[in-house]
């Protein structure tokens, strides 16, 4: 390395700088700019096509979209889907994960199978899941609810229904998502060393011992990461809603990103949208922040 | 398959949990595939039998239709150029910035790299207004621009290009080096070669995010001629006449050749993801 870098001594001051330049300019232009200019623009009253000035308008966009009933609906909406879809998605995943690590026959055609939806655009998966939802007696979900509760389920149309329009895109989120979290487990679980079940073994460990005193601690972290992944994309959940219900009835499944697409896209309001971007990264740091500290203190304990 | 030999009560209790679930988890795709080669009229009829999952009939009528009443073909190809496009400038790109942080030694490049792995915490969500404002500026809306050079230099791909590279024996570059190479020249003849895993991995994780892109062409395109395949799916879905079948038809052959690509190079795409949680 060293007299690589003496020979091309010319090289050395630009050769490198230009092979990153290319790839820094788009990070700039399109990750760095929009980033700050998201914080400048949500300080101003900026809107497309209107007349009047752009002017220095302090906190007020923020004033405005914390008593907007749409957008503190769309945060709580968020927040309840992230403590429905985490939590269940991860334990399945899980389940999952655990059942195709063993020497399974077949293993690989199940692997295949639970993760083919992740591979389906969102967008296809929801407008599958709209038929599914077909309100009526021959509506597939109302069909199978009905059999498996004996025709105790009487029909509802899930998707114009308040109380069951967010549990049901609740549901095909994770039929997507669960192929995601359960591949990156496997690898986790794969990842543990073999000598400490060999070791177990020789202890006469039981199974739940082992999995309790070495499957679980050495996937600590794994799993941490999956439910900071998780949290995070239930905060950008946007494709399902706006093909599924258009955040209705009544606003009763909107979420952060449809109104934020709401404001800047459909009325224009540029920076009453940057506002509510600005509060969606705020809550995307602290998540990652969080997950950091507790992925340290796993680390420290171990 | 670490945990060998499972004792035996166990194994047909995990087949029965693992079938239940792949029956369900299987259900809604059949149910496309079917739909999408029934009559429309029969799908409404019978999504809540088990006939759903049976085709008595089949015909590529549906298939037929979506021709004749959308121009398919042009968001096929509108999906293939936007997404190829951005996998092989992307791949172009950061592998070279991948390249230089993880093996050449420069002023700054460890403060740049710093922050290059900072930005990997960005969603395009926290960005996607300001960014189409950008775009408004520069005139940019409806094209296929617009859809490609935001997307093309992207941190994380430089990450995993930097991690791949720096695992590499140095003897590669000293051997090129003694043949008086230049870094460039070192890079395309002597690491490019040797990194097939990694270039295979950001290509396939950037294909699969570009092909259900959805938000971003929302905002930025209201003519169909430049749109993708998932917001002419958004739209034939609305479109009136309602039928079923011909919007399964859409959805199986739009599918179709991520699928292709999923069967073929299906250990890229589980390691590509999997890598994804490598970073945490």
């Amino acid at each position: 390395m060293q007299t690589f870098c003496k020979r091309t001594s010319n090289l050395k001051a630009y050769g490198p700088i230009g092979m990153c330049a290319p790839a820094l300019g788009g990070l700039l232009l399109f990750v760095v700019l929009p980033f700050f200019l998201a914080i400048l623009l949500s300080f101003t009253n900026l809107r497309i096509g209107s007349p009047l000035g752009v002017e220095f308008f302090g906190f007020e966009q923020f004033k405005r979209i914390f008593v907007d009933q749409a957008f503190l609906r769309a945060l709580c909406n968020n927040v309840l889907f992230a403590l429905i879809v985490v939590p269940l998605q991860t334990l399945l995943a899980l389940l999952l994960a655990l059942l195709l690590n063993q020497s399974l026959k077949g293993a690989i055609l199940f692997r295949t199978l639970f993760f083919m939806p992740v591979v389906f655009p969102l967008s296809l998966v929801s407008v599958i899941w709209v038929l599914i939802f077909a309100p009526g007696p021959n509506g597939m979900m109302n069909a199978f609810l009905q059999f498996i509760t004996f025709n105790m389920w009487s029909p509802r149309d899930f998707l114009h229904d308040p109380r069951l329009a967010l549990p049901a895109i609740t549901l095909t989120s994770l039929w997507q998502g669960v192929g995601f979290q359960m591949v990156i487990m496997l690898a986790g679980l794969q990842a543990i060393p073999e000598e400490l079940y060999e070791a177990a073994i020789v202890d006469g460990a039981h199974r739940w011992q082992t999995f309790w005193y070495i499957t679980f601690p050495q996937l600590r972290n794994t799993l941490i990461f999956v439910v900071l992944v998780t949290t995070i994309l239930a905060f950008r959940l946007f494709d399902q809603v706006q093909i599924m219900t258009r955040g209705g009835p009544n606003k009763a499944s909107t979420t952060v990103m449809y109104e934020t697409v709401q404001a800047a896209f459909s009325r224009q309001q540029v920076a009453r949208g940057s506002a509510m971007t600005v509060v969606f990264f705020l809550i995307v740091l602290l998540l990652t922040l969080l997950q950091r500290r507790v992925a340290r203190q796993e680390r420290e304990v171990a | 398959m670490k945990e060998s030999t499972p004792l035996p009560f166990w194994v047909p209790f995990s087949y029965t949990v693992l079938v239940l679930l792949a029956v369900l988890y299987i259900a809604p795709i059949i149910f496309m595939l079917v739909g999408s080669l029934k009559p429309d009229d029969r799908i409404l009829v019978e999504a809540g039998s088990i006939k759903a999952f049976w085709p008595d009939s089949t015909s590529l009528q549906n298939y037929s239709d979506v021709f004749r009443r959308v121009d398919f073909g042009r968001y096929m190809f509108n999906s293939l150029f936007i997404a190829t496009m951005i996998v092989a400038w992307g791949l172009v790109l950061n592998s070279l910035a991948g390249y230089a942080f993880a093996r050449l030694r420069w002023r700054g490049r460890d403060v740049i790299f710093a922050m290059v792995v900072v930005m990997m915490i960005i969603p395009l969500e926290a960005i996607a207004v300001p960014l189409f404002y950008q775009v408004t500026l520069l005139g940019w809306r409806d094209t296929y621009i617009v859809q490609i050079v935001p997307f093309i230099a992207n941190s994380f791909s430089i990450y995993l290009f930097y991690t791949f590279f720096l695992g590499l024996p140095k003897e590669l570059e000293e051997a090129a080096h003694v043949d008086g190479a230049g870094v460039l020249r070192t890079f395309l003849v002597v690491i490019a070669p040797n990194a097939k895993p990694a270039f295979a991995t950001v290509a396939v994780l950037t294909f699969l995010t570009q092909w259900g892109s959805f938000l971003w062409p929302l905002m930025v395109t209201t003519a169909e001629a430049v749109r993708p395949l998932p917001l002419g799916l958004a739209a034939f879905h609305t479109l009136p006449p309602l039928q079923w079948g011909d919007i399964f038809a859409f959805g199986v052959m739009m599918v179709a050749p991520i699928l292709v690509l999923f069967v073929v190079f299906q250990g890229w795409f589980v390691r590509g993801v999997a890598s994804t949680g490598i970073k945490g």
